[in-house]
């Protein structure tokens, strides 16, 4: 019989896709406006997300997360509800027909030093039975980029798929291709994904 | 309401078949020491919409940095309390069973995620959203639309009143009908701790034919999807009651840690 553990971590809730029927639902007012669109500082982040045969996918939903000018994550409370003289980090867009997304934000600083500024993503969709998270670089910031940890990690032939390109000034645009031809690169976070008593179930099975 | 022609399609034993392909597959990995992942796989066959939608390249390991160990700081500005009520969102009631609904958010060590923003979204009780791309021939009830938003306590718990949602038919295959289930939406104390899933009703007979449902190879995975019926929670000449508590997150821990023995 194989010993016990003594602590039994609890067991993680498993993902569901989030379907196509969300729409009345996640999105919200103002949600893909993480900074107005008339502050001086503000950006245009857009693109859009297409499937493994190219086609835009027309029931998707993507999140953005990211840290203030300074590099410092917000903390201000009241992020659905905001003010549009804040800055709330936090942006919710659904797809249009044409599979294209858009927010206003404002370009991040670094969060720390030898990192190059970034915008996390996550992506939502039926037919995605786990969301997938990414990140946005900046073409901008080739010095930045050319030495970021995460980047210079990837697969040179893959790296540009994590970089938003301007397309205009204060524009940026970030394509999302779940797979095939220039498929982006997505993340997972190291220690957040592992059913460790899934494993033990199945010990005692 | 006019009865629609049967879809053609594959049949559900062609895709009950895929399916225990697939958990068998699974469990041997299992038996032979593979972890079992907590999640389902992006790419399920028999869900067909996961075919052009699933990444073909292993994801990249990354660390995360100070803005992924936070989370959007939601709070009760957001979220009016009536939002926790769907069966008051109209100036009548809704049809069906009435449900209320509540347990606790924690993370993988088991502490309460405090304060942070839990959204739903469901079918009414005939099996139809209120979405105009639902074009399942089952009424709309002018009464329910469907939609709960609510702020966790400081004990990480959530409650709701709402409808029991029905099945409903899909076109993944021929005959395909989802379990009644409802959507969930959370953001941790991290924002990878984010999660969206479905909660499930006990007992559903559609539980085994559901691609998915199914697409968590693990049973005791799955079973963490359905709520509880809960005598203490129903209450009297009103609502059923059900429990379902939810873990955003893997304990970070390691089972086999020498001070676990204190816990003993």
């Amino acid at each position: 019989m194989p010993e016990q553990p003594t602590h039994q971590p609890l067991a993680q809730t498993p993902a569901q896709t989030v379907g196509p029927f969300f729409g009345y639902a996640l999105p919200y007012a103002g949600g893909s406006d993480v900074r107005a669109a008339w502050q001086s500082d503000a950006i245009r982040l857009h693109g859009t997300v297409f499937d493994g045969a190219g086609d835009p996918i027309p029931d998707a939903i993507v999140e953005i997360w990211g840290a203030d000018a300074a590099g410092r994550p917000p903390t201000e409370r009241g992020v659905l509800d905001r003010d549009a003289h804040g800055f709330s980090g936090f942006g919710r867009a659904a797809v249009d027909r044409g599979g294209h997304y858009a927010f206003t934000t404002i370009k991040p600083g670094a969060t720390r030093t030898g990192l190059a500024p970034y915008l996390l993503v996550t992506v939502f969709a039926r037919g995605v039975l786990h969301h997938l998270f990414t990140r946005a670089y900046f073409d901008d910031e080739a010095a930045a980029n050319g030495t970021d940890p995460l980047l210079s990690s990837v697969d040179p032939a893959r790296r540009n798929t994590l970089v938003a390109v301007s397309d205009a000034p204060g524009s940026y645009r970030f394509d999302i291709r779940l797979q095939g031809e220039g498929e982006t690169v997505f993340l997972e976070f190291a220690a957040l994904d592992f059913g460790l008593d899934g494993r033990h179930e199945e010990m005692q099975r | 309401m006019p009865r629609p022609a049967p879809q053609p399609g594959e049949t559900q034993q062609v895709i009950s078949t895929e399916i225990a392909a697939l958990h068998r597959a699974a469990h041997d990995a299992a038996a032979s020491g593979a972890p079992v992942p907590a999640h389902p796989p992006r790419d399920f066959p028999p869900y067909r919409s996961t075919r052009l939608r699933h990444p073909t390249h292993e994801l990249v390991r990354a660390d995360p940095e100070e803005i992924e160990l936070v989370s959007p700081a939601f709070g009760h500005t957001d979220v009016a309390a009536e939002e926790a009520d769907l069966t008051i969102q109209h100036t009548g009631e809704p049809l069906g069973e009435r449900i209320i609904l509540t347990g606790r958010v924690l993370d993988g060590e088991g502490r309460p995620v405090r304060n942070q923003l839990v959204e739903i979204w469901q079918a009414n009780a005939s099996g139809r959203y209120v979405h105009k791309r639902d074009q399942h021939p089952a009424p709309l009830d002018p009464n329910f639309t469907g939609v709960g938003r609510m702020i966790t306590g400081d004990d990480g718990s959530y409650r709701l009143t709402t409808i029991k949602p029905g099945a409903y038919p899909w076109k993944n295959h021929r005959n395909a009908w989802r379990p009644a289930h409802i959507h969930f939406s959370f953001f941790g104390s991290e924002f990878t701790q984010r999660l969206i899933t479905q909660m499930y009703f006990p007992g559903d007979p559609l539980f085994a034919l559901d691609p998915i449902y199914q697409s968590i190879s693990d049973q005791g995975a799955r079973d963490r999807l359905v709520a509880t019926y809960d005598h203490d929670v129903s209450e009297p000449e009103w609502a059923l009651g059900y429990r379902w508590d939810v873990v955003l997150t893997g304990s970070k821990s390691t089972p086999m840690e020498p001070e676990d023995a204190d816990h003993a």
